[in-house]
């Protein structure tokens, strides 16, 4: 499978990447090769394999239902470059 | 027909609508984080670093948001996944501080279930449920508070979604509002979202879809943030009516997110298919598989309430209601226990069909036209039953039942008290009711002639007259049968 330059286009508006006109070549030729690797990946018989999650046996951790976080807008805005009534602000987005 | 068809300009088309529902779970916390999930607060202050995607921070899953999706899955008769997979769903948008959401693609924990519906002819109707999957809810971005700025709160951002996917089985407006009502229903009785619209805690996004009766599926439009069950079925009437019109004058429907527009009665575009988002879901790396064991979900089955359906058919049954109250009693989880206390609150058990004709025609009209809820009835489920146990043991009349009704529910006294401060108790003593009658009588020599000489009628006008007389506290039966013997 191939990667031409429309997909690489549409791969970097949807990652919201700035790339120019003269790296669209190279990345096509990149990331078509990942995908013809990933092909003579899939050549592999799988059909009886569960996919691994992880590499040590062990359970998903759960936390009980308790509220012990938040009350610390102070915290969260900290790094934020624009804000105003507790309020992270950024410009104008509505669809 | 339950199904609705449109009428266009070349004949009819059937109406093909599947739902996504967005119920909020009750919990205490979020879904992967310690921060509160309450509804209101000031903004940012619900927010953990892991709510705010700060680097590093890591999402550890909330057990009660995984006993909620179960126990919802339970009361959509649906298959309950034991293994589970979170995954990442991309797309760039301001109030998604992690750039994805945590959803559930491929391997959901519900499966298949199915919810039943009344249909407009009374039919029950069978609408499949695909699938049920936990995820966040995103941030809240705040539009109108700057001209060229958005505002972000992401107190919601983290909070733990079900979302629950309908099959395209539904095939008109009114279903699609039914459908939303049961499932609401549902998971109220079971307590796992409280289904609170406007404060957004259960939304859906409606797929619509328009084609020949028999035909394949047209493309659909999805139509997002409907927050209310009458929009609803406004969405779904409006949108596949511009689909059939739009076919008609030659055009083809694109496959596009729009937007309800309940002011103007329309729907917009929202997104194109150009810029439909595609989501790259991949299973997250921070999360292991979601796992549990047989054993708890039997024993939330266990702890299960009873839910509509079996409610509803109880009533039927065991009380002998008919159809219609048992379905107005059953509508909401409190009103249905306000009937059943209702029966059994203090000394006696009421009859099961006088207490919910009372509370479907007296209580619910008296509710309405006051603008509240059963929960704050100013009548309690025990002052009715005493209510109810003064008419049943004769102390008073159906007739000054109702006036003592009035006189409870503004004031909240018990049915008791008012009828003695005010009197009302019924005149069952014979000897005082045959003394009113026979001054009627003497008074009326005319008509006790009318009614001698063959007009029957006229018997009526006595009872009247005796009710008149007592103000309305003669008991009815005892005065039929007295003026009868009298007037021979």
């Amino acid at each position: 499978m191939s990667i031409d330059r429309a997909a690489v286009t549409h791969i970097a508006r949807l990652a919201r990447l700035r790339i120019t006109e003269s790296d669209k070549e190279k990345l096509a030729g990149e990331l078509s090769d990942i995908m013809n690797w990933i092909e003579q990946l899939q050549e592999v018989e799988t059909a009886t394999t569960q996919p691994m999650s992880s590499v040590i046996e062990m359970a998903l951790k759960m936390r009980p239902d308790i509220v012990d976080d938040g009350g610390k807008a102070d915290d969260v805005l900290a790094n934020a470059s624009e804000t105003a009534d507790g309020h992270y602000v950024t410009n104008k987005v509505i669809e | 027909m339950s199904e609705q068809l449109i009428d266009g300009q070349t004949g009819s088309w059937e109406i093909v609508v599947g739902l996504e529902i967005h119920a909020q779970a009750i919990t205490q916390a979020k879904l992967f984080s310690g921060a509160a999930t309450e509804f209101g607060a000031a903004a940012n202050t619900q927010v953990s670093l892991v709510d705010a995607a700060m680097p590093g921070m890591l999402p550890v899953i909330n057990m009660e948001c995984v006993h909620q999706a179960i126990r919802s899955g339970l009361g959509l008769k649906a298959k309950i996944n034991l293994h589970s997979v979170f995954d990442r769903k991309n797309y760039f948008y301001p109030d998604l501080p992690q750039g994805y959401q945590i959803s559930q693609f491929k391997q959901p924990i519900i499966g298949e279930g199915c919810v039943s519906i009344e249909t407009e002819e009374g039919g029950i109707k069978e609408i499949g449920v695909e699938r049920l999957h936990l995820e966040q809810d995103a941030g809240k971005s705040v539009h109108d508070r700057h001209p060229r700025k958005t505002y972000i709160d992401l107190n919601r951002s983290g909070v733990g979604l079900m979302e629950i996917v309908s099959k395209p089985d539904i095939r008109s407006a009114e279903e699609a509002a039914a459908y939303v009502t049961k499932v609401r229903a549902i998971l109220r009785y079971i307590g796992t979202c409280d289904g609170n619209m406007e404060e957004g805690s259960l939304r859906a996004d409606v797929n619509v879809s328009v084609r020949r009766p028999g035909e394949d599926l047209g493309t659909r439009c999805e139509i997002k943030n409907v927050n209310s069950i009458r929009f609803v079925r406004m969405a779904v009437e409006i949108e596949a009516r511009r689909q059939v019109d739009l076919i008609e004058a030659g055009g083809t429907v694109d496959q596009e997110t729009r937007l309800f527009d309940p002011d103007r009665g329309e729907t917009r575009t929202m997104r194109s298919k150009e810029e439909a988002h595609d989501y790259r879901y991949f299973p997250d790396p921070d999360l292991l598989p979601l796992e549990f064991d047989q054993a708890l979900v039997d024993q939330l089955a266990a702890e299960l309430p009873e839910l509509p359906d079996e409610k509803y058919a109880r009533f039927v049954a065991n009380h002998g209601l008919s159809e219609y109250d048992a379905r107005v009693l059953i509508d909401d989880r409190e009103t249905a226990d306000f009937f059943e206390r209702t029966l059994t609150d203090g000394e006696s058990k009421r009859d099961p069909k006088i207490a919910a004709n009372w509370i479907v025609t007296e209580l619910f009209g008296a509710l309405n036209a006051a603008d509240r809820s059963i929960q704050n009835s100013p009548i309690s489920s025990a002052q009715l039953g005493g209510l109810l146990d003064l008419i049943a043991d004769g102390t008073i009349s159906g007739r000054i039942a109702k006036e003592v009704f009035t006189e409870m529910f503004n004031t909240g006294s018990d049915a008791g008290m008012i009828v003695k401060a005010k009197g009302l108790e019924q005149i069952s003593d014979t000897g005082e009711i045959e003394a009113i009658i026979a001054k009627i009588i003497a008074d009326s020599p005319d008509q006790a002639d009318q009614y001698r000489s063959g007009n029957e009628k006229i018997a009526g006008w006595f009872v009247g007259q005796t009710m008149k007389a007592s103000q309305g506290r003669a008991n009815p039966g005892m005065v039929n049968k007295i003026l009868k013997a009298k007037l021979k």
